[in-house]
């Protein structure tokens, strides 16, 4: 069988005796990220001088040469702006495609000419810089950080990643630790990490939901804990979805009060960041109190603002509305109901919002768990999975895939084959057939996501299959399979089964969306889903009317002798028929004009067989024989 | 080696749930890749295909439709693939009736009671293949399943239009 590697697997370097050298936990995050480490089942977070457990994830590389991360660069922003890269996991995996997304909203800058084929590069601090390699220095500063407190080398690490989070950024966040030198035990989802603290430290089991809220994401999982067991029964999210959400609202009415106080601003990116700034801070402020006040400063000119914690929560009503809306969807996922949620766990600072809590805490009906820190629980299971992985465990972690995986057929429909919420490792297969007689070539086209329709689904990889022995339509057997391996990474590989003949195929993996359009896609899929279900029968009505004239005229051009001028003129007719309704947009009409075709056809398939063609037929009508072939 | 043989369970459509969990969380302590990954390259590589078919294996048979058409399958049951026109005139009928019902349903109450019902139908249905499997009555078999494959897909309809309806009125 040809495998078609979109990721190599074996390409792992096999993990060295690794004596003497510890496994951590790590938790890259979007804007901080935190290294702890396990022994004997307790996980610490681990600090600096300062005592500091989050490294904030940001890389500058300073015109005097060298890199800095986290705090230091985070200093160097103001001063010189060009060589500093915040919020760099937003990118992993991403092609210039990607980039329309993210573009208004940070200060990239993008190396001309990368992301058509590949990933995107950075122009920083005067060179071209991939995500990859500015993450793998935010991962050896955490190395460098656990090496010195644990005086000991450090190769080995598990690393979390979002659920949603695709081939292309997990791959990438593998190739960033292998940049970093750190062996990637296992890749983590972050919701399951969380749980797993929880589970492991907390001796957690029942039906437990981790609710994540980040800067800009949002993750819902829902999971089994018991004797050891953590199974993922489903799981779902909003990558666009987040505390800066709950900043920008801040901001916009700050910025409207001193309009409307008859203040005429210059709206630039200062102005907007300057405002941003204040609105954090009012807003953490409003985790502690009712009420706060701030001053803001544009162009000189001052402004004084007050805000009472029932006004904010107005303002960020809806979007928690929606969180609660996705953690309701991953329920019916797993056919649960709120009340049978044991505990759930908040994860993310913006879980520290009062509003969030409780609203968290009257859908499941019960308080929710804080007694981990939200910004250190990700990385704790993180560590404990390390340990568990290196030292040998019990445990035993089942997770699953959050977007279902499949393939485009006829009409730019989806078939799924890899389900979402499916545990993981999976090995599926599916088998599919060629459509014109002849044909020795066909198109692979892998997607990634919920909707029913290709063009409304992430695009993973291309790559055609040629070489077929030219056959009948239908005759060949294409297996597609799909493999998921326990990092939650992909391999596709296709075979043409009747003659076995293995086919070299090449595989240019796409970085076509952005996590936004990712979440976005999953939410669509449930507002789309009566509207997809709709054209999804459309289009294979469609293409099941195509087909029944392709078989025909097959068959009138082989046998059309058979026919008298004026049974010719009826099927001719019918023909017709099916071929305006297949123009227009009645499904009714074209299964109508199919059946008719069918009927009308009938005699001809009974003469064709009576001359002894039964292998092209097998006495099945022209409409059967095609469906029996298509299967 | 058959989903059933795989996890060292009974061919049988009733399977409690929580004998299905525990030979699978059994073997997927022993097989899952999280316990080789210290181990060399081939070992691994047979660890990951044995989780992958234990989890096809426990995906198939958890879910009682997926396990009923399956243990079908075993018998020499042929059913057609999923998405295929329904070959059945009377089930045809109730899916033409039933798909009028929920077009004219407009609130998701009334969409809920059709899903309801569907799932009762559906249980009952499934209650009722035991005794066809035991007296291997594969036309009626095949009948069956395909009623329950269609009752689930409505179901499934059904919750999407509710989805629908709820979301027009917040």
């Amino acid at each position: 069988m040809t495998l078609l590697e979109i990721h190599e697997p074996g390409e792992t370097p096999l993990p060295h005796a690794g004596e003497g050298s510890l496994a951590v936990g790590i938790d890259l995050g979007t804007t901080n990220s935190v290294v702890a480490i396990a022994r004997d089942g307790k996980p610490a977070a681990l600090h600096d001088e300062a005592g500091r457990a989050m490294v904030p994830s940001v890389v500058a590389y300073p015109s005097a040469g060298g890199v800095l991360v986290g705090d230091a660069a985070r200093l160097l922003m103001a001063e010189q702006p060009r060589a500093v890269v915040a919020s760099v996991k937003r990118l992993m995996g991403r092609g210039a495609a990607d980039l329309q997304a993210v573009a208004g909203v940070l200060p990239y800058e993008i190396e001309p000419g990368s992301g058509e084929t590949d990933m995107v590069k950075l122009r920083v601090g005067g060179k071209a810089r991939s995500p990859v390699e500015i993450s793998a220095e935010i991962l050896k500063t955490l190395r460098r950080r656990a090496e010195d407190a644990l005086e000991k080398a450090v190769e080995r690490a598990v690393i979390t990643v979002p659920a949603y989070f695709d081939d292309a950024a997990r791959t990438a966040t593998r190739d960033a630790a292998r940049v970093a030198g750190l062996e990637v035990l296992r890749l983590v989802n972050e919701p399951t990490a969380a749980a797993l603290a929880y589970g492991l430290d907390k001796g957690a089991e029942g039906l437990y939901a981790v609710y994540d809220l980040g800067g800009g994401t949002f993750d819902f999982s829902l999971l089994r804990l018991e004797k050891g067991v953590f199974q993922v029964l489903a799981t779902g999210g909003d990558a666009a979805l987040g505390g800066d959400d709950f900043d920008r609202a801040i901001a916009e009415r700050l910025l409207a009060e001193r309009k409307k106080d008859g203040l005429v601003d210059r709206l630039d990116e200062a102005a907007v960041k300057t405002a941003l700034a204040l609105a954090r801070q009012m807003k953490e402020q409003l985790s502690e109190r009712d009420q706060t006040s701030g001053r803001l400063e544009i162009a000189g000119v001052p402004s004084f603002h007050a805000l009472t914690r029932p006004e904010f929560e107005t303002m960020i009503g809806h979007h928690v509305a929606r969180t609660l809306d996705i953690a309701r969807h991953v329920l019916a996922d797993a056919a649960m109901a709120a009340p049978d949620v044991q505990g759930v766990v908040l994860v993310g600072g913006s879980t520290r919002v009062p509003l969030v809590r409780a609203e968290v805490a009257r859908l499941i009906g019960k308080p929710p768990l804080t007694d981990i820190d939200p910004d250190e629980v990700v990385a704790l299971g993180a560590a404990l999975q390390a340990e568990a992985l290196t030292g040998g465990s019990d445990t035993l972690l089942l997770d699953v895939t959050p977007l279902s995986l499949g393939l485009e057929t006829m009409g730019g429909i989806v078939e799924k084959v890899v389900p979402r919420n499916t545990p993981i490792p999976v090995q599926l297969a599916q088998d599919f057939t060629t459509y014109q007689d002849g044909q020795t070539a066909m198109a692979i086209h892998v997607v990634q996501g919920e909707r029913e329709m290709v063009a409304d689904c992430r695009s993973l990889a291309r790559f055609e299959l040629s070489g077929i022995p030219p056959m009948t339509a239908g005759a060949a057997r294409i297996r597609v399979s799909f493999a998921v391996d326990a990092d939650g990474l992909l391999t596709v590989s296709a075979e043409e089964r009747t003659t076995g003949t293995a086919q070299r195929i090449e595989v240019k993996p796409s970085y076509g969306l952005s996590h936004e359009d990712m979440a976005d896609m999953l939410y669509d899929s449930l507002e789309n889903a009566e509207a997809d279900m709709t054209q999804r029968l459309l289009t294979e009505a469609r293409v099941e009317g195509r087909r029944n004239l392709l078989a025909l005229d097959a068959a009138l051009t082989k046998d059309g002798a058979l026919l008298d001028a004026a049974e010719r003129a009826a099927l001719d007719a019918g023909r017709t028929r099916l071929e305006t309704a297949i123009a227009g947009d009645d499904r009714e009409e074209i299964n109508a004009a199919a059946e008719a075709l069918e009927s009308l056809s009938k005699p001809f398939a009974e003469r064709r067989m009576d001359r002894g063609i039964r292998e092209a037929l097998a006495g099945l009508s022209v409409k059967e024989l095609e469906s029996r072939v298509g299967e | 080696m058959d989903h059933f043989a795989r996890l060292g369970l009974p061919a049988a459509l009733d399977l409690e749930p929580a004998a299905l969990d525990r030979a699978y969380f059994a073997l997927q302590r022993q097989w899952h890749p999280d316990r080789f990954v210290t181990k060399p390259a081939s070992e691994r590589a047979r660890a990951s295909l044995e989780a992958a078919a234990l989890n096809d294996a426990y995906r198939t048979l958890k879910d009682p439709l997926s396990r009923a058409v399956y243990l079908a399958e075993l018998r020499g049951v042929v059913l057609p693939g999923d998405g295929k026109t329904i070959d059945d005139p009377d089930l045809l009928m109730e899916a033409i009736e039933a798909r009028e019902e929920l077009h004219e349903a407009g609130t998701a109450q009334a969409v809920e009671a059709l899903a309801a019902r569907a799932r009762a139908v559906m249980a009952k249905s499934l209650g009722d293949l035991g005794g066809l499997l035991l007296q291997d009555d594969k036309p009626a078999i095949r009948k069956a399943l395909l009623r329950l494959r269609y009752l689930d897909k409505f179901a499934e309809e059904a919750r999407a239009r509710r989805t629908n309806l709820e979301r027009a009125k917040a």
